[in-house]
């Protein structure tokens, strides 16, 4: 078991023919051979990379080849349509890893969103990967093992950082999960939160947020009502200056909310573990671990 | 990004929001002028720089007369404005806005903004205008009403009523309300603003509103399609080293520290300055090289971090996925041997194609300190900066 992606699923990518689409599919393909073709408006009926089929659209790809999930590297001007339009084509599992998608786009897809049967992972992130059986996006496949800890996280880098350590420590991961940095996003910490929860494979869970927003102190809430699964988690940001904005539009800190300090104060009265430094996230898991 | 208040205003001019007249002056003659073309007998005299708080730091005067108007330009024009939002350094004060003193009966607050809790867009409208709305949110909260308008619908007249029932306003301001409030989410959505601010919104004496402040700030991802708004952007307010990185695609801040870090990532940039911290040292800035970077926009990164005359060392903190080790090595020799390195460079590399780029740095020559893990790097670059 693992949660969202497996075995069976069936990838697309929308935006195959461009740079990042092709290499990005060709990585993951080769990884785990689960994508069924690829989407590009006036390039249907042609051959992609890892000799996939390109479709006009993705409602196409869905009826001729089945596909249930797609990623997406559509540039951020089109991204929004791009979304909506496997909303439309009842795609259930949306990756989206284009950056700099305009947030009033992003207003119109989560209302869609809501209303649909879809899930949407992202924009801006590095995607979903369950070691040894599906991977959609750009994290190096390479660095995982099949083992039994869930990892949700705001940002790619800081992900692959708790990949390695959590690898290194022998304890491997179920499935790992960026939900992105951007002020609306499709799927939450706690959404993934419970998932991992009901799991069996996931036996353990390491949570990375950052600063601006509540979406920590919301999932701190979370965990202490519904989580009974060990919790390591680490804040980044906790030396940001005010004011200024760190790279990810969500990560923004003024006049005193979403600090680091707040964060890693709710999370450890929810009981969960909190890493003082990135390198610490490792031993941070196998300390939660032990102490359950 | 951010623009000038008289950027705002000729936006509200143009979308029917009434302003008070003023125009804008670049030197003492310049405003002495503008006041005689106001015929108000009196007038304010506003610095224009990207920074709330001009009031108190002295960047907002009244006047009586043209005269005196023009001695407080004199004054202002080529002073640094120092507020709590422009940092010690404060900032140099370019231009002015002289614009007409307001008959002013009541002053309310209007805001619009980007909710990420509901995805909407969000209006807060309060009766205590010209007041710091932070402190009104925490002791008088019944004094803030807020409505979330859905993309789907748009703005509703009930939204309208919500506010001015949940404010208690009197009958005769509903209609006038209804206008400014709907020009401004037109206004609010077409140029896909991310926050709108208006301290205080008036009503005059007349029974009419007027916006006498205005803080904009535009998503800076859609600027693509705004380019009526991407002219308005003042390159002189922005530090240079921060507009010339974003001109390469990199995202770069500046800080007080010694401790260069070039990152890809943001969420690994702000982790690696928290760890350099926690080993005693203190970053000189925030460097994220994105997932995408090429071997040019590696160089660029160098050179912008190494212009900063305060760094003793550098750290190089990669986890490559979209990004290749191998460009990152690639990029740090072509800077190195362009620019001369002077100081010691840290380099932590992981991910993708990592041992390409381990085998790059090995065979240039160049004299780097290579670090195990981020823990590693960190300690290094601290003991490096200590030693320099």
């Amino acid at each position: 078991m693992s949660i969202l992606v497996d075995q069976n699923t069936k990838v697309i990518c929308q935006g195959i023919t461009g740079k990042s689409g092709e290499f990005h599919t060709k990585l993951s393909h080769e990884y785990a051979p689960r994508f069924v073709g690829g989407v590009t408006p006036g390039k249907g009926g042609g051959k992609a990379v890892c000799d996939l089929p390109i479709f006009d659209s993705v409602a196409e790809a869905r009826e001729k080849v089945g596909a249930n999930a797609s990623m997406i590297f559509v540039p951020p001007p089109f991204a929004a349509d791009a979304i909506l339009e496997a909303i439309d084509a009842e795609i259930e599992l949306i990756v989206c890893i284009t950056e700099g998608i305009p947030v009033q786009d992003m207003i119109a897809v989560k209302h869609a969103l809501d209303a649909s049967k879809s899930r949407l992972i992202g924009p801006n992130c590095p995607g979903v990967i369950t070691p040894g059986q599906c991977k959609i996006g750009i994290m190096p496949g390479h660095i995982h093992k099949v083992g039994s800890c869930g990892i949700v996280s705001k940002s790619g880098t800081l992900t692959y950082e708790a990949v390695g350590q959590t690898t290194s420590a022998g304890v491997g991961q179920s499935t790992c999960i960026g939900i992105g940095g951007d002020p609306i996003i499709g799927t939450l910490f706690i959404d993934i939160l419970a998932k991992f929860q009901e799991d069996p494979q996931t036996e353990s869970i390491v949570m990375i947020g950052e600063i601006g927003g509540d979406a920590e102190i919301k999932a701190a809430q979370f965990i202490k009502d519904n989580v009974t699964k060990p919790v390591a988690a680490f804040i980044a940001g906790q030396t940001a200056p005010e004011g200024k904005r760190m790279g990810h539009a969500g990560a923004i800190i003024s006049g005193g909310s979403g600090t680091a300090a707040e964060k890693i104060e709710a999370l450890q009265a929810a009981g969960a573990h909190v890493a003082k430094t990135t390198a610490e996230i490792g031993e941070t898991l196998l300390k939660a671990i032990k102490s359950k | 990004m951010n623009i000038h208040e008289y950027q705002a205003k000729k936006l509200f001019r143009e979308h029917g929001v009434p302003v008070p007249e003023g125009y804008l002056c670049e030197s003492p003659i310049e405003a002495e002028f503008a006041m005689r073309r106001l015929k108000s007998p009196v007038a304010v005299v506003k610095a224009q720089v990207h920074a709330g708080g001009r009031g108190k730091g002295g960047g907002v005067k009244l006047v009586k007369s043209p005269e005196e108007c023009a001695k407080v330009a004199a004054e202002m024009i080529g002073m640094t404005l120092v507020t709590h939002q422009t940092g010690a350094e404060g900032k140099l004060v370019r231009k002015v806005y002289v614009e007409a003193g307001s008959d002013i009966k009541k002053e309310y607050y209007l805001a619009m903004l980007v909710d990420r809790e509901s995805a909407s867009v969000a209006i807060m409208m309060s009766t205590e205008g010209g007041m710091d709305i932070e402190e009104v949110a925490a002791k008088t909260p019944e004094k803030i009403v807020t409505v979330q308008i859905s993309p789907i619908t748009g703005l509703q007249a009930h939204h309208i009523r919500e506010l001015c029932y949940g404010l208690g306003l009197p009958k005769e301001e509903m209609k006038e309300t209804q206008k400014v409030v709907s020009n401004l989410y037109r206004l609010f959505t077409k140029y896909d603003y991310s926050l709108l601010e208006i301290n205080p919104l008036i009503v005059t004496g007349d029974g009419g509103m007027m916006a006498i402040d205005g803080k904009m700030n535009f998503d800076d991802n859609a600027l693509f399609r705004h380019k009526k708004i991407e002219a308005m952007r003042d390159f002189s307010e922005e530090d240079s080293r921060e507009v010339e990185a974003s001109k390469s695609g990199l995202n770069f801040i500046g800080l007080d520290g010694d401790i260069a870090c070039l990152v890809n990532g943001a969420g690994l940039a702000m982790a690696t300055m928290d760890i350099i911290k926690h080993y005693g040292g203190d970053p000189a800035n925030f460097l994220d090289v994105g997932g995408g970077a090429t071997e040019e926009m590696v160089t660029h990164a160098f050179n912008i971090i190494l212009e900063d005359k305060n760094v003793k060392s550098i750290f190089v903190n990669i986890f490559g996925g979209i990004m290749r080790c191998d460009v990152i090595a690639n990029g740090l020799i072509a800077a190195s041997k362009n620019i001369g390195l002077k100081v010691p460079l840290v380099v932590r590399l992981e991910g993708t194609n990592v041992d390409i780029g381990k085998q790059i740095l090995a065979d240039s020559g160049l004299d780097i300190i290579t670090a195990e893990d981020m823990a590693d790097g960190a300690k290094k670059s601290v003991d490096a900066a200590k030693r320099g």
